[in-house]
C-alpha cells in the first residue's frame, strides 16, 4: 500500500512521448473532421505570389495567440499568470499607430511599441517578484488600466495609419507565406533555443517546481521572474503589432480582446501545468493553432462568433479536466493496478 | 491582524470616498444635491449586487471571473422567459435558480478536480456569454406591465419629485443580508476560515467542500440578480451587456479593503468600493471634457494602491506576531 505508485510511471511515460504530440493529435483530429465535413477546408492555392486557403488563414489568424502563448508559457511555468496580455497588446498597437501617424520610420515605431510592452512586463514582474503580490492580482492592475492607457494614446479614436513597414508586419507575405506566420515561427524557435540552450529554461522550471528550493540553490528567482514577465510583455507587444498591422489601424477597445484567455488556453492545451514547472513552448504554439482551427471550423459551419464561445468553453473545460491533478491520479491508479484498459467512467 | 490594522483599509476607502465626494462638491455646485446621490446608488445597483456576491468568493480565497457574463446571460434569460409569456416573478425566480446552479457547477469543478478557480470561471465566462447569445442573439425589450408597475409603485418618493428607485432598494437589501451573512453567521465564519488557511480550516472541522459550493452558488445567484436588476433598470435584456463587469466588481472588492488572498475583509467595505467607483464615474461625467477612459486608469491606480497597502499591512502584522512570539 505504501509503495510509491505515482512518480515513476508518470515520469517514464512523459519522457517517452514529446509533449507536442498531444496538441498535434488534437489538431490532426480536427483537420480530419474538416476534411470530411467541411468542403473546401483543405484547399490551398497560389494566387499572385501568395498562398491562400483555410489552412493558411488558420495559421495567419492563429499567429497572434501563438506569439502571446510563448510568453504566457514562461510566466505560467514560473508559477505565475499574466492577465494583462490583451491590454498590453492594445497599448503596443496604439503606441505603434501613434508613432506611425507622426511619420517615424519603422525601427523607431517598433522600438517605441516593444519598449512600451517591455516596461509593462517589467512592471508586472516587479509587482510579483518584489512586492510578492499574487500574479492574478498584480497583472489585474494593468488589465484594468492598460486599455485605458491605450485609449489615452489613441485619444479615444481608432487611429488609422498608412505605414508600409507596419502594415507588412500584419499583412505582408514572405515567400508566399503570410508574414505573421513567419514571425510567429521565428519567435517560437528563438524562445525554444533561448530556454533550452541556456540555463534560463532550467531556472524557470526550478522556480515553478519549488520557489523556495530554487532560491536555496542560488537561482536568481526575482530576476528570472521579472524576465519571464518582460518576455510575456514583449510577446503581447508583438501580437499587438500584428493586430494593428493587419487592419492598418489601432483599435484600443477591441485589439487583443480576450487574448489572455486564448493564450492561457493554448498553454493548457500544450500540456504545461498551471501549477508551474515543466513547460513546452512549441506545444503551446500548436495549442494556439488548434484554438484558431476550432474557431475557423465553427465559422465555416455558420456559427456566429458570439455563439462560438459555447463550444470553445466546453473544449476548455474538457481539456482542463484531462489535465487536472485528480484525473492524472485516477489515470495513474488504473495503469498501476493493471486494470483492463477501459475508460474510467464518462467525464462529468 | 490586530483589530486596528484590520480597519485601516476600510478607513482609507472611506477617506477616499469622502475626498472624492467633497472634491465633486467643491468643483461642481450641483454635485452635492440629493438627486446625484440617489442616482449614484441607483446607477451602480447592479454592480453593487454582483460585488456583494464576489466578496464572499474572494473572502473564501477564490475568484469569480464569470460575473459579467452570468449577469448578461441572466438578463437575457429573464427577458426571454417574460417574452415567452411567463409571469415576471416566476421568470426571475427561475433566472436566480439558474445563476445558483451555474455557480454550483463551477464550484463542483473547482473542488472535485482541484482546478484553479480563475481557470474554471474563465471557461464559465465564455460559456455564459455564449449561452446568452444562444438564448437570444440581440437585446430584447421587456414590455410586461409588471416590470413597469414594480419600477413605479415600489419606488420610494423622497419628495421634491425625487424617487428612491427599486433597484437601489434591492441593492441595499442584498448588502444588508450580505453583511449579516458574512459577519454574524457560522457560514460567514467558515468562509473566512477557508480563505485564511484552507487546510487549517479543514483540520478544525470546517466542511470545506460544502462551504465552497455554497459560496459559488451564492455568487452565481448574486450575478444573476445583478442581471435581473439590469433588466429592471434598462427594461430590456441584452446578451452583450455587462462586458468587463467582473473587473469592476473585483476592483470594488479590492478597493473595499478585502484581502485578495482571502480570509479578511468586510462586505460594507465593498459597498464603499462601489461608491468610490461610482463617484469617479460621476466626477468624470460632471467634468464633461475628460474622457471616460480616465475612469479605467483611475480605478487601476486605486487597485494598485490598495493591493500594495494590503501587502504592507500584512507584512507589518506578521512582524508584530513574530515579536509577540519572541517576547511572551
Amino acid at each position: 500500500m505504501t509503495k510509491t505508485t505515482i512518480a515513476e510511471p508518470r515520469l517514464s511515460g512523459d519522457r517517452a512521448r514529446p509533449a507536442v504530440l498531444r496538441p498535434l493529435a488534437a489538431l490532426a483530429l480536427l483537420v480530419l473532421f474538416n476534411a470530411v465535413f467541411t468542403p473546401g477546408f483543405l484547399g490551398v492555392d497560389l494566387r499572385g505570389g501568395g498562398l491562400y486557403g483555410a489552412p493558411i488563414d488558420v495559421l495567419n489568424h492563429g499567429s497572434k495567440v501563438a506569439v502571446a502563448a510563448v510568453g504566457m508559457t514562461l510566466v505560467i511555468a514560473a508559477r505565475g499568470v499574466d492577465l494583462s496580455v490583451g491590454a498590453v497588446a492594445a497599448v503596443a498597437g496604439a503606441a505603434a499607430a501613434a508613432l506611425a501617424v507622426a511619420g517615424w520610420s519603422l525601427p523607431i515605431v517598433l522600438a517605441g511599441a516593444l519598449g512600451t510592452s517591455i516596461v509593462a512586463g517589467v512592471f508586472n514582474g516587479v509587482l510579483v517578484a518584489a512586492l510578492r503580490l499574487q500574479p492574478i492580482v498584480a497583472t489585474l492592475v494593468l488589465m484594468v488600466c492598460g486599455r485605458g492607457a491605450a485609449q489615452l494614446i489613441c485619444e479615444g479614436q481608432v487611429v488609422v495609419f498608412a505605414h508600409d513597414g507596419l502594415a507588412f508586419i500584419g499583412g505582408g507575405t514572405l515567400a508566399g507565406i503570410p508574414f505573421p506566420v513567419v514571425l510567429a515561427g521565428l519567435i517560437v524557435a528563438a524562445a525554444v533555443v533561448t530556454t533550452r540552450r541556456t540555463a534560463l529554461g532550467l531556472f524557470v522550471e526550478a522556480i515553478g517546481s519549488n520557489p523556495d528550493a530554487a532560491r536555496a540553490s542560488a537561482v536568481p528567482v526575482g530576476r528570472v521572474v521579472v524576465l519571464a514577465y518582460a518576455g510575456s510583455g514583449v510577446c503581447a507587444g508583438v501580437a499587438g503589432l500584428i493586430a494593428a498591422g493587419d487592419i492598418k489601424a489601432a483599435d484600443a477597445n477591441h485589439a487583443g480582446l480576450y487574448l489572455e484567455l486564448d493564450a492561457i488556453l493554448a498553454v493548457v492545451l500544450g500540456g504545461t501545468a498551471l501549477t508551474g514547472g515543466r513547460f513546452h513552448i512549441a506545444a503551446s504554439a500548436v495549442g494556439a493553432i488548434f484554438i484558431q482551427a476550432l474557431t475557423t471550423t465553427l465559422y465555416m459551419h455558420n456559427v456566429s462568433p458570439d455563439v462560438a464561445l459555447v463550444p470553445k468553453a466546453i473544449v476548455v473545460i474538457l481539456v482542463c479536466l484531462l489535465s487536472s491533478p485528480t484525473w492524472q491520479e485516477w489515470r495513474t491508479r488504473w495503469r498501476s493496478s493493471a486494470a483492463p484498459p477501459e475508460p474510467p467512467g464518462s467525464t462529468p | 491582524m490586530k483589530p486596528t490594522l484590520r480597519f485601516i483599509p476600510l478607513l482609507v476607502t472611506a477617506g477616499v470616498a469622502l475626498a472624492l465626494y467633497l472634491t465633486g462638491c467643491a468643483m461642481f455646485p450641483r454635485f452635492g444635491s440629493a438627486r446625484v446621490l440617489v442616482s449614484l446608488v441607483g446607477d451602480n445597483a447592479f454592480l453593487g449586487v454582483a460585488a456583494v456576491g464576489a466578496t464572499f468568493v474572494i473572502l473564501s480565497g477564490g475568484i469569480d471571473l464569470s460575473v459579467g457574463a452570468v449577469a448578461a446571460c441572466a438578463s437575457i434569460l429573464a427577458a426571454a422567459l417574460i417574452d415567452s409569456g411567463l409571469h415576471p416573478l416566476a421568470a426571475i425566480t427561475a433566472t436566480l435558480a439558474a445563476g445558483a446552479a451555474f455557480g454550483l457547477a463551477q464550484a463542483a469543478l473547482i473542488a472535485a478536480f482541484r482546478l484553479p478557480a480563475f481557470l474554471v470561471t474563465l471557461a464559465g465566462m465564455f460559456l455564459a456569454r455564449g449561452l446568452g447569445f444562444v438564448i437570444h442573439p440581440r437585446s430584447l425589450a421587456v414590455n410586461h406591465p409588471f416590470i413597469a408597475h414594480a419600477n413605479e409603485r415600489l419606488a420610494i418618493p423622497l419628495g421634491d419629485g425625487l424617487d428612491w428607485p427599486l433597484t437601489a432598494t434591492i441593492f441595499i437589501a442584498v448588502l444588508a443580508s450580505g453583511m449579516i451573512l458574512a459577519h454574524r453567521t457560522r457560514f460567514g465564519l467558515r468562509v473566512m476560515a477557508i480563505g485564511g488557511d484552507e487546510r487549517a480550516a479543514a483540520l478544525m472541522g470546517v466542511p470545506v467542500a460544502r462551504t465552497r459550493l455554497a459560496v459559488y452558488a451564492l455568487a452565481g445567484s448574486c450575478s444573476a440578480l445583478a442581471g435581473v436588476v439590469y433588466t429592471f433598470y434598462t427594461q430590456s435584456g441584452d446578451p452583450a451587456a455587462c462586458m468587463g463587469l467582473e473587473l469592476d466588481v473585483i476592483a470594488a472588492v479590492v478597493i473595499g479593503g478585502t484581502l485578495l488572498t482571502g480570509g479578511a475583509g468586510f462586505v460594507a467595505g465593498t459597498a464603499l468600493g462601489v461608491a468610490v467607483l461610482g463617484l469617479i464615474q460621476s466626477l468624470i461625467a460632471f467634468h464633461g471634457s475628460l474622457n471616460s477612459w480616465w475612469t479605467r486608469i483611475a480605478v487601476g491606480v486605486l487597485v494598485l494602491l490598495f493591493v500594495t497597502l494590503q501587502a504592507g499591512l500584512l507584512s507589518l502584522a506578521r512582524a508584530r506576531l513574530a515579536t509577540r512570539r519572541a517576547a511572551p
